[in-house]
C-alpha cells in the first residue's frame, strides 16, 4: 500500500515518489478524474532524458489529450508497458500506475506535500 | 439497422456491366487473388439503406447545430449551383491557360475579396482544410526567419485556450510549443507572454476572438511585443466568423493568417471535406508562398523563394467557387454576418446566465461557454449529459470539454443564420433540462432517450475500436 503522505506532488498535477535513488512518476486522482476515462498514454523510451518542468509523455481521455509533465530531470530507466496496453489502469489506481522510472536525478521542480497538494486543488 | 454487408446475398447485384466476353491479356501478375469485398445488393435496396443512415443523422437541414468553433451556419444553395456548373467541373488543372481564364478570374477576384476582409497583400489557396492553412502559415515564418539567416528561433507561443491544431501544426512545422496562460478575463496574460517572449520566438499563435469566445482587448500590445521580440503574428482564422467586415486581421498587428473557406464562407463540412483552408500573408511574406501565384492576372508563376507545394495545383477549387458565390451574394453586408453571429450569441447567453454559469461572464462575440462544473459538482450532471439530453429536444450539441481552461465546458456557436425562434426554442430546451437536472438528475443521466441509438459507450468505443467489417 502507498502512503500518500510520503509522496510529493507538482503544480501540474503528477506525483513523484522516490526507491532509493529512483524515482517513480505518475499522475494523482485528481488529474485521472479531471481528465475521465484514459484510452492512450503516450510513454518514452528507455535512456531518454527527461528535463523537470518539460512533457515526458501524453495521456489521451475521451474528453481531452494532456501533457504530463515531469517533476524532475534524470534519465528513464523503465517505462509501465502495461499502462500502454491498458490506459484504464491509471483511472482504478493512479498512485499504483507508475509511468516511468528515473535515474541520475539531477533536479526537481518546486513540489508540494500531500496537504499542501489536498489544500492546492481542495 | 442491418449493416450494407449484412445485407449483400451473394450473386445478388447490379448489372450495370454486362458480363466480360473480352479474354484476359495477362492472367496472372497484375490480378487480384482473392475476390473483392463488396456488397451484393440491389440498386433498390441500396438507395434504401443509405436514405436510412441519412435520415437517422442530424445536420444543419435537419435543425440548430450550435457546435461551438465549428460554425454550422446555413449554406446558401445558390453556392451549389455555381460549384456544379459544367464549365466548373468539367476543368482540369493541366488544361491549358488560355482554356481557364475563367476559373482563373474566379480564383483572382476570390484573392482579391480575401485580401480586402484580411487586409493582407496576397493569398494561396492550396491548403486543403484549416490545420493546412496553420501548418503553411508557420512555413512561411520559419522561411522568412531562416531566409534572414536567424535560425535560432525554434518556439511558437500559443495561449492555453487555443485550439489543439496550433500546437499540433507548430510540431508538424518542427518548433517547440510555448503554452502562455490566459488571465482572470479569459484572454492572454501580457506578463506571462512577456516572460516567454525572446531571441527563441519564432511567432504567435492567436485566434481572436479566443475559444472563449472573448475578443482580446490588449491585441495592440500583444502583436507589437511580438514583433518587438523578432517574432511574427500568425491568426488562426477559425474565429474569422466573429468579426468579418469589421476588424481585418491585418489591421491588428497579424502578418500572416488561414481562413476557413468551408466555415465562414459556406460549404457543408463536418462529413470529411472537401475544406479550403486559404493562408494570407502580408507583402514581406510573397516572396515565400507556396504552389503557383498569378501576380499579372495571366500567367502563373512561382515565387521567388517558395516553400514548394502544399497540395497539388491549385487546392480545392469548388470549395472557392462556393466562396465567391457566397461573397458576391452578400456583398457589401459581408459585416452582417458578424454583426448577426455575436447578436445570436449574446441574446442566448443572456437568456440563459440567470441559471447556467458562464465562464467568463462578458459580452461575448460569436460563441459562448457555459462551465458546468458547480452544477457537476452538487449534482454529478456532467456537460456530456446535457448535451446527451439536447438530443431529445432535436438539436445538436454543443462543443464539449473544450476548451480546455474551462471545466464541464459546453461552447455554444449559434451562427447568424438561426431565427430567435429556433434561439428562443433551444433556451426553452437548455431550461427544461436546467429544471431536470434538479428534479430528475437521473432523466439527463440516462438521456437521449429517442434517438435511433441511445448513450453510446465512448470509452469503449476508443479502447476496443471496431472499425472493420469481419468477414468470414
Amino acid at each position: 500500500m502507498i502512503d500518500l503522505k510520503e509522496l510529493k506532488y507538482s503544480r501540474d498535477d503528477e506525483w513523484l515518489r522516490y526507491e532509493g535513488d529512483v524515482a517513480y512518476v505518475g499522475i494523482t486522482d485528481y488529474a485521472q478524474s479531471e481528465l475521465g476515462d484514459l484510452v492512450f498514454v503516450n510513454l518514452p523510451e528507455v535512456d531518454d532524458e527527461v528535463v523537470a518542468g518539460e512533457p515526458f509523455g501524453d495521456v489521451e481521455s475521451v474528453k481531452a489529450v494532456a501533457d504530463v509533465i515531469s517533476p524532475v530531470s534524470g534519465i528513464v530507466l523503465e517505462v509501465n508497458e502495461d499502462l500502454l496496453d491498458d490506459a484504464s489502469l491509471i483511472n482504478s489506481d493512479p498512485y499504483g500506475s507508475w509511468f516511468i522510472k528515473v535515474g541520475n536525478v539531477s533536479g526537481e521542480v518546486e513540489l508540494l506535500t500531500a496537504d499542501e497538494y489536498d489544500e492546492y486543488r481542495g | 439497422m442491418k449493416l450494407i454487408f449484412e445485407k449483400s446475398i451473394p450473386g445478388r447485384g447490379q448489372d450495370i456491366f454486362p458480363a466480360c466476353d473480352v479474354p484476359v491479356a495477362m492472367p496472372e501478375a497484375p490480378l487480384r487473388k482473392a475476390k473483392a469485398h463488396l456488397p451484393e445488393i440491389s440498386e433498390n435496396e441500396m438507395g434504401r439503406h443509405y436514405t436510412a443512415l441519412a435520415k437517422r443523422a442530424h445536420g444543419v437541414n435537419d435543425g440548430f447545430y450550435p457546435l461551438g468553433s465549428c460554425t454550422m451556419k446555413h449554406n446558401p444553395r445558390i453556392n451549389e449551383k455555381m460549384a456544379a456548373l459544367p464549365g466548373f467541373t468539367k476543368l482540369h488543372p493541366l488544361q491549358p491557360a488560355h482554356t481557364v481564364q475563367g476559373a482563373n478570374e474566379l480564383i483572382g477576384e476570390l484573392e482579391k475579396f480575401l485580401c480586402e476582409i484580411t487586409g493582407m497583400a496576397g493569398v494561396t489557396f492550396q491548403p486543403a482544410a484549416g490545420a493546412h492553412g496553420e501548418f503553411t502559415g508557420l512555413l512561411l515564418i520559419k522561411a522568412y526567419h531562416t531566409d534572414r539567416g536567424d535560425t535560432e528561433r525554434n518556439e511558437i507561443i500559443v495561449p492555453d485556450a487555443a485550439h489543439g491544431t496550433n500546437p499540433a501544426s507548430a510540431t508538424m512545422a518542427g518548433y517547440k510549443t510555448i503554452v502562455i496562460k490566459s488571465n482572470e478575463n479569459g484572454t492572454v496574460d501580457i506578463d506571462d507572454l512577456k516572460a516567454h517572449l525572446g531571441p527563441k520566438t519564432a511567432g504567435l499563435m492567436l485566434t481572436n476572438p479566443n475559444t472563449v469566445g472573448l475578443f482580446d482587448p490588449n491585441i495592440m500590445e500583444i502583436t507589437r511585443l511580438v514583433h518587438e521580440a523578432g517574432g511574427l503574428c500568425y491568426y488562426d482564422g477559425a474565429n474569422l466568423n466573429a468579426v468579418i467586415g469589421i476588424v481585418r486581421p491585418a489591421d491588428i498587428g497579424f502578418d500572416v493568417i488561414h481562413m476557413n473557406l468551408h466555415k465562414t464562407f459556406s460549404t457543408p463540412h463536418g462529413g470529411g471535406g472537401p475544406g479550403s483552408g486559404p493562408c494570407a500573408y502580408k507583402d514581406f511574406l510573397a516572396p515565400f508562398a507556396p504552389g503557383l501565384v498569378c501576380k499579372d492576372g495571366k500567367e502563373y508563376t512561382r515565387a521567388e523563394k517558395s516553400i514548394g507545394n502544399m497540395t497539388g495545383f491549385y487546392g480545392n477549387f469548388l470549395v472557392m467557387v462556393k466562396a465567391y458565390t457566397y461573397l458576391l451574394t452578400i456583398g457589401k453586408d459581408v459585416h452582417t454576418l458578424a454583426e448577426n453571429a455575436v447578436l445570436n450569441a449574446n441574446y442566448m447567453q443572456e437568456k440563459l446566465k440567470d441559471i447556467y454559469p458562464i465562464a467568463f461572464d462578458t459580452t461575448c462575440m460569436h460563441e459562448f461557454v457555459i462551465g458546468l462544473d458547480p452544477i457537476y459538482r452538487k449534482t454529478h450532471v456532467s456537460a456530456l449529459d446535457v448535451a446527451k439530453a439536447l438530443l431529445d429536444y432535436g438539436i445538436h450539441p454543443p462543443t464539449i470539454y473544450f476548451p480546455l481552461i474551462v471545466h464541464e465546458a459546453l461552447m455554444i456557436e449559434p451562427t447568424e443564420t438561426e431565427t430567435k425562434e429556433t434561439l428562443d426554442e433551444a433556451i426553452t430546451a437548455f431550461r427544461e433540462i436546467y429544471d431536470r437536472i434538479f428534479n430528475a438528475p437521473e432523466s439527463v443521466q440516462q438521456a437521449p432517450q429517442t434517438t435511433p441509438v441511445l448513450r453510446l459507450d465512448d470509452t469503449k468505443a476508443a479502447r476496443e475500436p471496431h472499425l472493420r467489417y469481419d468477414f468470414d
